[in-house]
């Protein structure tokens, strides 16, 4: 029988710890086809961050490192001066990235750190069971904004991969999504690229990803897909906002 | 084997240097800057790196990052700085990484003030961060020791696979004293199989981890621990004795307050009043061994700290209750005068 469909190599043959529904196994299943694609695998070193993602390191083939929640960018910036021949990623939630790494993500960037960051936005902390996030919308109901968020009260979402374009030492900076075929391969093609960048040395490389949330949203897979597209991409266009690459 | 005059932060930055250390991250803060700024000057010309940080959190993770690497990593700071240090620190106990870290101690709580003190030795010794961890603590009380502990400091952070602190002072940080350069001692680094380097297609991957869902198996992997610290306790207790073997009164005494300390013996001597001095150099593990085998002799003990008595919790509890525990110590960064540790002494010896 012929194969035409399997897991890439970089993955580890082990069940994922997510919801049903959720789309961070697209987004898992991204990084690892460009790893394999890029023949990358034996030098790359994966950061997991606290959240959802927070037991990635058993998911990617690649070494990994847990870091503390937020400081996944420093201790990628450990990683990376100790070695400067690895290739380097973090793997991070919007809380994780936009709260509490807030200094830690903007500093890498403004380093131009030769790392990759997968920044998986799904407006929303999953882990802790739903709560505001620094990407949460405007009236959007959470554990904690349970009358929706009032920016009047909790301030407004951040848009991360607009503010962080503005840096010298952002080489990529882009936003995809995984909520189509077409997104899917859009996204398939900016992280592989972020992964170039990186061992081309060109610097700070990021890829938002918007992502999904059924259990916290209170939605089915297939609305929040539809709920990602109505609320969450007129908040956060997808586009590249950021590539030295283009800049000639 | 030269000889030379340096000031006590960068004789600490030297010693890391020579000890193998090529990687050090940092954040400015008083008063241990001299240090960070040695590190600056000399890590490009030896092909080292030094990354200033964006604060201490983010450098202690960037120590983090870099230790998992499997390289000789440092950091140093001041008080408030260790604070918030202490989170990267429990990470990095909880998983099994070697690094050291300097604490150029200055007055606390809070912002405190910016002059010699000894009030975080509950922190070094007790609580550094959250969870049933410890480090190693090194007190050294002299440059020259200084540059010897940062040594045993690096090879023991390896060895036992865990965190290593000098807990030194602004005081000792500041001073100058001629110090003995060895260059030719060199240093072996050991292997690190565990290390992430990139697995090369040739391994199973590597994890560096703290996190472990099963209560079971984060019980387990703590008792390991707690087994090396137990050896630990066993084989690397230093203390200095000082005129200790004929005391009547015994001095325990660190760092900075331990050479105040030792004038004012000198001076009660003179007076006829045999005091003597066990001077920790480990705070962690609490040279407890060498308190013990003065107990029987010594009519008192006194703790003299620059701090409102934190290590008299320890010195007591190496007592045990068997002979009365004074204590004598200043604060806020105000350093004992050898007159007020000989009036205590005095005191003392007229059973006041």
């Amino acid at each position: 029988m012929t194969v035409v469909f399997d897991k890439p190599k970089a993955l580890r043959d082990v069940p994922f710890s997510y919801c049903p529904g959720c789309t961070h196994g697209i987004i898992h299943r991204l990084v690892a086809q460009a790893i394999d694609d890029l023949n990358i695998e034996g030098d790359t070193i994966g950061v997991s961050p606290v959240g959802c993602a927070v037991m990635n390191y058993d998911f990617f083939a690649c070494d990994m490192v847990q870091a503390p929640h937020g400081r996944a960018p420093a201790v990628a910036t450990g990683i990376k001066r100790a070695n400067p021949e690895n290739i380097v990623f973090t793997y991070q939630g919007d809380g994780d990235l936009a709260a509490i790494g807030t200094a830690e993500t903007v500093h890498a960037a403004a380093r131009g750190e030769n790392i990759t960051i997968i920044f998986v936005n799904n407006a929303i902390y999953g882990m802790t069971g739903g709560q505001m996030a620094p990407t949460s919308l405007k009236d959007q109901i959470t554990q904690t904004t349970p009358y929706g968020r009032d920016t009047n009260y909790s301030g407004y979402p951040i848009r991360v991969s607009e503010m962080l374009a503005t840096i010298e030492g952002a080489a990529l900076i882009q936003r995809v999504s995984v909520d189509s075929v077409r997104n899917v391969n859009q996204a398939q093609k900016a992280i592989k690229k972020a992964f170039e960048y990186q061992i081309a040395k060109k610097g700070f490389t990021l890829i938002e990803v918007l992502s999904t949330c059924p259990t916290n949203w209170g939605l089915d897979p297939v609305e929040s897909l539809d709920w990602l597209r109505k609320h969450m991409m007129p908040h956060y266009p997808l586009g590249v906002f950021k590539d030295i690459g283009e800049e000639k | 084997m030269t000889k030379v005059l340096m000031k006590g932060n960068e004789a600490l930055a030297e010693a890391a240097i020579m000890a193998g250390c090529r990687h050090f991250f940092g954040y400015p803060i008083t008063p241990q800057t001299e240090l960070a700024a040695y590190m600056a000057k000399k890590m490009p010309k030896i092909g080292g790196v030094y990354l200033q940080a964006e604060s201490e959190i983010a450098a202690i993770n960037m120590v983090l990052g870099a230790s998992a690497a499997g390289k000789r990593v440092m950091t140093s700071s001041s008080s408030p700085g260790i604070s918030l240090k202490s989170e990267g620190l429990s990470y990095i106990a909880g998983s099994d990484l070697p690094a050291v870290i300097v604490n150029v101690q200055r007055g606390g709580p809070g912002l405190g003030g910016i002059q010699p003190s000894q009030a975080d030795y509950w922190q070094a010794t007790r609580a550094i961060g959250h969870g049933d961890f410890h480090l190693m603590v090194y007190a050294p009380s002299t440059i020259q020791e200084m540059m010897d502990l940062v040594k045993l400091a690096f090879d023991n952070a390896d060895k036992y696979r865990m965190p290593v602190m000098i807990l030194s002072d602004g005081m000792l940080g500041q001073m100058m004293e001629p110090v003995e350069l060895n260059e030719k001692e060199g240093f072996t680094e050991i292997e690190k199989p565990w290390a992430v380097t990139g697995h090369k297609n040739k391994r199973e991957h590597n994890v560096v981890n703290s996190l472990y869902l099963s209560p079971a198996r984060l019980e387990e992997l703590i008792k390991e621990r707690f087994a090396r610290y137990d050896v630990i306790k066993k084989e690397e207790q230093k203390a200095e004795e000082y005129l200790a073997d004929d005391a009547d009164i015994l001095i325990v005494a660190y760092g900075a307050s331990s050479r105040i300390s030792r004038t004012a013996i000198n001076e009660a001597r003179k007076e006829g009043i045999k005091v003597g001095m066990v001077r920790p150099i480990t705070l962690w593990p609490f040279p407890d061994k060498f308190i013990e085998k003065h107990i029987d002799h010594s009519k008192d003990f006194l703790c003299v700290e620059m701090s409102m008595g934190q290590m008299l919790d320890d010195v007591k509890l190496a007592v045990n209750g068997k002979k009365p525990v004074h204590f004598s110590g200043r604060t806020g960064g105000m350093i004992p005068s050898p007159q007020e540790i000989l009036d205590k002494i005095r005191e003392i010896k007229e059973g006041k």
